[in-house]
């Protein structure tokens, strides 16, 4: 186990230093992470520290979020197809987005468009409680959840259709599909307390999960308290994946095919899954990130999309994996 | 010394009462059989005594801490869920979840309960082997291991040796009291009369949402309760073998 640690560890590293070192200024490795620790007034040091280091730090944290975030979700639904999006925090928090990038919040206040999408990730998760009840079962909470996706997915159509603006509507279009290209350290600022504060929430889940192997009868009656599980689990999702979101737009694919690929390693254990998905969606995204800036530099190629291209492959092999194991 | 005691307890769901008027007492060294036909409520009981469903009136058990009651009463659901293939070793590990606290690694005394548990389940060939992939009847005894391997005063199973073959409904039957010989009690329910006369040294009736016998299978199993109650006619003798108990006819 600490060695499945310790290869997730160095290639997240490995990953990140190379994140910092990859991008349209032609930058020497060397000189570059000399620049970035040593500082100076040079642009050098300016590339480093206010474009890339934020983008890198994103990754990590976000990819992090979402693979965690992943983990967690199958786990306490007991189902590998399980998304952290299935709580309806992504669309809401989208949704929240595309308001703000249609009201001209987004323009008018730089910060205007993650808060928006904050608000939005907030009222989804209140609705999906409300819905779906403290303490009711698994099926009401995945029923609740895509019942506030489709409803955010309608109205951000909605606010598509309306829209008078080309310019606002193809904005709505690019955002959505994910990207952390310019991205400054206050994105960071905004995103870090969320995503620490839910992970350290979705961490206690640990025992719990494991226990739910079981089934929630057996868990609840080692002393699993289900009900303080479940609203763990949805309001640490919604911090991780609500921030997420907000900072970066819709990334699919990581929190669904990073626990999926992981699990045979850590035994299937779901508690131990945590962790590894974490490290492991950073590195799925880290690598991702790089993908986008080497392939097609010059298109601005998006970060989701990518993504999607990559885990829609994994997942559908996946699937016919699960399918031959009749599992 | 009791272990757990419901007082006027029942169940009601909406304006039914599927449970009504219970009145028990499980003591130390009890293998207590929990008979009656389907729908008699006997699954419902047992999750009502342990606090899992909504309830009326008292019991010892319900009213117990979460972590208190997972160290008082093992659960075995009858839903044989494993939601992940996991190393049968691992599963059986998970028993010992309420001796644990948040973060700490199982001890020796972890390790020997769930060596303990594999060893009387007969599972020792098993232990690496990924539970997923065994036999229905394999995995009852892993999850009947995982149970055991919580080494609580009372153990609670809920159609444990269905779907088991003859020798493994035996074993698990003579592991059960076992255990009551060494001052554990155990409360299960089965449709197989014949094992529950063999084995359990308390039979409880359930029929129609009350208690309609309790005592000793010989004093439970008579021709008219079984006539009432299952509507069946038996053979009922005591042999040197023990209580042989054999379902003949259904009577209208």
């Amino acid at each position: 186990m600490t060695r499945l640690f310790v290869i997730l560890a160095a290639v997240v590293a490995v990953l990140f230093v190379a994140s910092l070192v990859v991008g349209p200024a032609q930058i020497g490795v060397g000189q570059s992470l000399r620049a970035l620790v040593a500082g100076g007034d040079g642009p050098v040091t300016l590339v480093m520290r206010e474009i890339r280091l934020p983008r890198a730090v994103l990754a990590l944290l976000i990819g992090g979020s979402l693979g965690l975030a992943g983990a967690a979700m199958q786990g306490y639904l007991r189902n590998p197809l399980a998304d952290p999006g299935l709580i309806g925090v992504s669309g809401s928090a989208a949704f929240g987005a595309v308001l703000a990038i249609q009201t001209g919040l987004a323009a008018a206040f730089a910060f205007g468009l993650p808060l928006a999408a904050l608000a939005g990730a907030l009222v989804g998760v209140l609705l999906v409680l409300l819905l779906a009840g403290p303490g009711g079962s698994s099926l009401t909470l995945i029923l609740a959840g895509i019942a506030i996706s489709a409803l955010a997915g309608a109205l951000t159509s909605l606010v598509l259709n309306l829209s008078p603006n080309p310019f606002a509507a193809n904005e709505i279009v690019f955002w959505m599909m994910g990207s952390l290209a310019d991205r400054s350290m206050v994105h960071v600022w905004i995103a870090l307390p969320l995503i620490v504060l839910g992970a350290l929430m979705l961490a206690t889940l640990s025992r719990g999960l494991d226990a739910l192997t079981l089934g929630e009868d057996a868990a609840e009656a080692m002393g699993v308290g289900l009900r303080r599980m479940r609203l763990t689990l949805i309001f640490g999702t919604a911090a991780v994946v609500g921030a997420s979101t907000a900072v970066a737009g819709a990334i699919g694919f990581v929190g669904l095919v990073v626990p999926h690929l992981l699990r045979p390693f850590v035994g299937a254990r779901p508690g131990r899954l945590l962790w590894a998905s974490a490290l492991g969606g950073a590195a799925m995204l880290l690598a991702a990130d790089i993908a986008v800036r080497m392939i097609l530099p010059e298109r601005d190629l998006k970060l989701g999309v990518v993504t999607a291209l990559i885990g829609a492959p994994l997942f559908l092999h996946l699937i016919y994996r699960t399918r031959r194991d009749g599992l | 010394m009791t272990l757990l005691t419901l007082t006027d307890f029942g169940v009601a769901r909406g304006k039914r009462d599927i449970l009504r008027g219970i009145n028990l007492t499980v003591g130390p060294r009890e293998l207590v059989g929990i008979i009656g036909p389907n729908g008699a409520g006997k699954t419902t009981l047992m999750r009502a005594a342990l606090g899992l469903i909504d309830r009326t009136g008292h019991s010892s058990v319900a009213a117990l801490t979460p972590r208190a009651r997972g160290r008082a009463v093992a659960w075995m659901p009858q839903s044989r869920e494993i939601a992940w293939p996991v190393a049968v070793e691992t599963l059986v590990m998970l028993g010992r979840t309420p001796h644990l606290g948040a973060g700490q690694r199982p001890s020796n005394a972890d390790l020997a309960a769930v060596a303990r548990a594999m060893r009387r389940m007969d599972l020792d060939a098993f232990r690496g082997r990924t539970a997923t992939r065994l036999s229905g009847g394999e995995q009852a005894r892993v999850l009947i291991a995982r149970a055991l391997a919580q080494e609580t005063p009372l153990l609670m199973a809920d159609e444990p040796i269905a779907g088991l073959d003859p020798a493994h409904q035996l074993a698990t039957m003579q592991s059960f009291a076992d255990l009551t010989h060494e001052g554990h009690s155990v409360i299960v329910s089965l449709h197989d009369l014949g094992l529950a006369a063999r084995y359990c040294t308390r039979l409880i009736v359930l029929d129609k949402g009350g208690i309609a016998a309790d005592g000793p299978p010989l004093d439970v199993l008579t021709e008219g309760l079984v006539r009432r109650v299952f509507g069946i006619r038996a053979y009922l003798a005591r042999t040197p073998d023990g209580l042989v108990f054999q379902p003949l006819e259904v009577v209208a």
